[in-house]
This record gives C-alpha cells, sequence and structure tokens, in this order.
C-alpha cells in the first residue's frame, strides 16, 4: 500500500546547525503517527518541511506517491490546502472574532460562513455563545478547542498537530488528547502528531516515531513503545535524566 | 634602515579592518537585494486576484484616517514657525514681505511631505512592524499559508496600496493646514493684511508644487508599508526581535523618506 505521507533522507541546516540529518518515515492513510523527542531535535521542522513551509536541503517527500518536496506557486497552495494544522500556540488571529478565526478557510456568504462555524465548534465541544468572543477573551484551553475547529473547518485530509497539550492542565490536556482522538478516527484523517508529552501520545497514537539528533532512531505501534528494547526511546518514555540521551545543561 | 618592527601589525590591522569593510558592504548589498525581492514578490501580486478589499478599506482608515491628527498638528505649527522664522530672516533684508511666497513654498515642496511622511512613518511602520512581526513569531502567519491564503496578499499588499494611496491625500490636508498656520500667525501676530497673504500664497503656489508634492506623499507611503512590513515579516526572537523589527522599520523608513525626497528633488526642481 503507498503510503499517505513518505519522507527520505530529508535534511535540513540551518547555517551551522543541522536540524534534520536524513529523516525516514512512512505514514499509513489514515493512520495516526506520533512524533516524540526532546526540544531543538527537529520535530517542528520536519513538520514544517511535509507542509511546505520550509523547503529542506536534501531528501524526497512525497504524498499520496507524488513528489512535493520542491512544489512552487499554485501546486504548493493546492498541497498546503489538503492539510489542517493545529499550533502550538493555537496561532488564532488576534484581529477577528471566534466564527471568523474558525471559518477562515471556508467560501460562502457570512452567515454560511458563520453556520459553518459553530458546527465546527460544536464537534470540539464549544457553544455558539463563543462564536462572537475574541480570542483573547477564551481561556488556553478554549483556544486550544477553536483552533482545533479551524483545523477541521475544511475537512483537510491530513491534519497536523505541534504539542497540543503544551500549556494546558492535565483535565484539559485529556479533554484536546479525547478531541483529537475522535476527529481522526471519526473524520477517517491522517494526522501526525508531534509532542513530548508522553499521556498525548498513549491516547492519541496508533504509530509512534522517536526523533533524535535529526534521524528517526526507533518506530513502532504504540503498544510497543515500553517494550521498544531501545535505551533513547526507554529513558524517554520514562522520563529519566540517565540514560544515553544527554541534556547540555550547565552544572551548579 | 631596517623596516618598523610595527609594520606587519598595522598591516593585520588594516587587512581585518578591509575585511570588516568587505563585511559591511556585502552585507548591505545583501539587505537591498534581500528588500528589492520582497518589494517584487509584493508588486507582482498587484494585478491577480484574489484581492481583499476590506483589508485595504481598514488599512486606508487606519493609515490615513487616524494619522490625520498628528500629521494635521505637525503641519499647523510648523507652518506658523516657519512664517515666524521667515518673517525675522526676511526683515533683515527688507523682504519680510516675502513670509507668504516663501512659506507656501516651503511647505508645499518639502515640508508638507517629507514632515507628514516622517510622522506617519513613526505612527505606522512601527504599528505594521510590531503586528505582523508578532503574527510571525506566535506562527499566525504560517495558519495564514495552512488556510489558503497568501500572507502576501491578505497583509502586505492591502498596507502597500493604502498608504500609496492615502499618503497623497493626507499631504494634500496637511499642505492646506501649513500654509493655514503661516496665515494665522502672519495675520494675528505680524499684523499681515489677511486678504492680500492669502491672494500672494495663491500667486505663488504652482500646480508643479503640488503634484511634486503629492507624487512626493505616494513614494513615502510606498516606503514606509514597505518597510514596516518587511521588518515584521521578516522578525524572529520573540518579543525582543519583535521590538528590534519595530525599530528598523521606523529608522529605515526615515532614511529612505529623506533619501527619496532628496532624489525627487533634485529631479523636479534641479534644473
Amino acid at each position: 500500500m503507498t503510503a499517505k505521507i513518505s519522507l527520505a533522507g530529508v535534511t535540513k541546516r540551518f547555517g551551522a546547525k543541522t536540524v534534520l540529518a536524513g529523516v525516514d518515515l512512512d505514514i499509513a492513510p489514515g493512520e495516526s503517527m506520533v512524533i516524540i523527542g526532546g526540544s531543538g531535535t527537529g520535530k517542528s521542522v520536519t513538520m514544517k518541511c511535509i507542509l511546505g513551509l520550509l523547503r529542506p536541503d536534501h531528501g524526497i517527500i512525497r504524498v499520496d506517491g507524488a513528489d512535493v518536496t520542491h512544489l512552487k506557486g499554485r501546486a504548493l497552495a493546492a498541497h498546503q490546502a489538503r492539510f489542517g494544522m493545529l499550533f502550538q500556540g493555537g496561532a488564532l488571529f488576534e484581529s477577528l472574532s471566534v466564527w471568523r478565526n474558525v471559518s477562515f478557510a471556508l467560501p460562502g456568504a457570512a452567515a454560511e460562513r458563520r453556520a459553518a462555524a459553530i458546527d465546527n465548534l460544536a464537534r470540539v465541544g464549544l457553544g455558539s455563545d463563543v462564536a462572537d468572543l475574541r480570542p483573547s477573551e477564551l481561556s488556553g484551553g478554549m483556544q486550544k478547542r477553536v483552533a482545533l475547529a479551524r483545523a477541521i473547518a475544511a475537512r483537510p485530509e491530513i491534519l497536523f498537530f505541534d504539542e497540543p497539550t503544551t500549556g494546558l492542565d492535565p483535565i484539559m490536556a485529556d479533554v484536546i488528547n479525547v478531541l483529537i482522538r475522535t476527529l481522526v478516527t471519526d473524520m477517517k484523517i491522517t494526522a501526525l502528531t508531534i509532542t513530548h508529552d508522553m499521556a498525548s501520545v498513549r491516547k492519541i497514537a496508533d504509530r509512534v516515531a522517536m526523533l533524535y539528533e535529526g534521524r528517526i532512531i526507533w518506530s513502532g505501534a504504540e503498544a510497543a513503545i515500553d517494550t521498544a528494547g531501545n535505551p533513547y526511546v526507554d529513558q524517554f518514555v520514562h522520563g529519566r535524566a540517565d540514560g544515553p540521551i544527554r541534556m547540555q545543561v550547565r552544572r551548579l | 634602515m631596517s623596516a618598523s618592527p610595527a609594520s606587519p601589525g598595522i598591516v593585520a590591522t588594516l587587512a581585518h579592518a578591509l575585511i570588516a569593510l568587505g563585511g559591511v558592504v556585502i552585507g548591505l548589498f545583501g539587505s537591498v537585494g534581500r528588500l528589492a525581492g520582497f518589494a517584487a514578490t509584493v508588486l507582482a501580486r498587484l494585478f491577480r486576484p484574489p484581492f481583499y478589499p476590506a483589508q485595504l478599506a481598514e488599512q486606508m482608515l487606519v493609515i490615513g484616517w487616524f494619522s490625520l491628527p498628528v500629521v494635521g498638528l505637525t503641519a499647523i505649527f510648523t507652518g506658523s514657525a516657519l512664517a515666524q522664522q521667515i518673517y525675522i530672516g526676511g526683515s533683515r533684508f527688507n523682504a519680510a514681505s516675502t513670509v507668504p511666497a516663501v512659506t507656501v513654498i516651503g511647505i508645499v515642496r518639502e515640508l508638507g511631505p517629507v514632515l507628514g511622511g516622517l510622522m506617519v512613518a513613526g505612527r505606522v511602520a512601527s504599528a505594521m512592524a510590531a503586528e505582523i512581526g508578532t503574527m510571525r513569531v506566535t506562527e499566525q502567519i504560517d495558519a495564514l499559508t495552512t488556510l489558503r491564503t497568501d500572507p502576501y496578499r491578505y497583509l502586505v499588499l492591502p498596507r502597500v496600496i493604502a498608504a500609496v494611496l492615502v499618503m497623497p491625500l493626507l499631504v494634500l490636508v496637511s499642505n492646506a493646514l501649513g500654509v493655514m498656520g503661516g496665515w494665522l500667525l502672519a495675520t494675528f501676530r505680524l499684523d499681515f493684511n489677511s486678504a492680500a497673504y492669502l491672494n500672494t500664497t495663491a500667486q505663488y503656489l504652482k500646480v508643479d508644487d503640488v503634484v511634486s508634492s503629492m507624487v512626493k506623499a505616494g513614494v513615502f507611503g510606498f516606503f514606509i508599508a514597505l518597510m514596516g512590513c518587511y521588518h515584521g515579516y521578516h522578525s524572529s526572537g520573540g518579543a525582543a526581535g519583535v521590538g528590534r523589527a519595530t525599530t528598523n522599520a521606523v529608522v529605515s523608513a526615515f532614511i529612505l523618506i529623506l533619501l527619496s525626497n532628496l532624489i525627487i528633488t533634485v529631479i523636479v526642481f534641479g534644473s
């Protein structure tokens, strides 16, 4: 079966710093893939390369078997239109009301778009009473849900989630995780999530890949993560300071 | 005679200075190239849809209408001060009667557009850089892209077009208020005859002066919006980065306004 998204030997440097050193990854259609890894290991860069927001230096990125690595102009716009994305901070437009944020990419008259926005808000558990509020009037969890409603509003084929539970309390984080899992399953969407929150991983993932020093060092089913037999994965999953992953911290 | 022992040190210092100078020159050309590329990217979208008329109207209101008080006050105060100075200077040569003529030429040709441009740059270029810079560092610009919206069309082009369209109107009002400031001071403080002052003003005000003033204003508007958007669009590094972008936008807009004013003045009035 052709992978929905496939990365082969993707590299990306910023100046002297190599962020991606040859990423190989396949995501099957309808699969929920979660990439784990510490801060600065290139998770967001991987996602932005697939989206076409960054251009890789080497390697090939394919979506449905078609090479999308070097798309430009309208072809790039058409490629990006297949994706929905939940950004780490929500990235809601502060100058627009909630319903205008949610319906931003939708065509049609204002009344139709408002109705569609309220439908999508309902999918993420928000009522029509928030539709006319500004994002700054919402709590962090509600902003994440509005951002999620915006990401799914145009019914994308593929959804990306960038650290979906960062900054949320454990209960709200679980609400978001359940929402993501439900949406991905119900809408039969291929999903890629990047996170270092293991509770999210266990709730959202069908498969997990670990990114370390710019390479995928392990991938497997979510159920196999505790028995991966990889010391890097083991250290990360259990959140231990001791192990092969060395954090750059200064001794007191 | 043997060579001075300091020579190798001087050569090394000179070499380092030349290397540093070369780095600055290369950096300057790089910046100009990036700015030209940004401007070309924006202008290439000028005639192809989609367009965002609501964004354009909002920016025209923000740049034009909301800048009117500060530009108007600047013009009135400057026109009055100019008339006073011309009166003092002219009196030394028995030429105090030149106040209306010199005031209107000075205001319309130079001070109206330049001071208006600088005031709008201080107000608008900084606001644009701060707003777009914040959108950049909070990933709102990336979000626009994933929502099938070209950030250049949605954010940059409406601001550039709005600035180019409203700046001439703003400067036209500024010129009128500047002349009025001179007239007020001349009639109420310097005992000029009101009708005679206005007659002389009208006599010395040429169409070419007004046209050059508006052309300057349009050019200044382009640079103000371009600098605000460019520095905001390329900001990075959180709040500090947005702060740097804001400062750079205002400083570079000031420099470009003064430089382009000199070039236009030399071209139009130099001969």
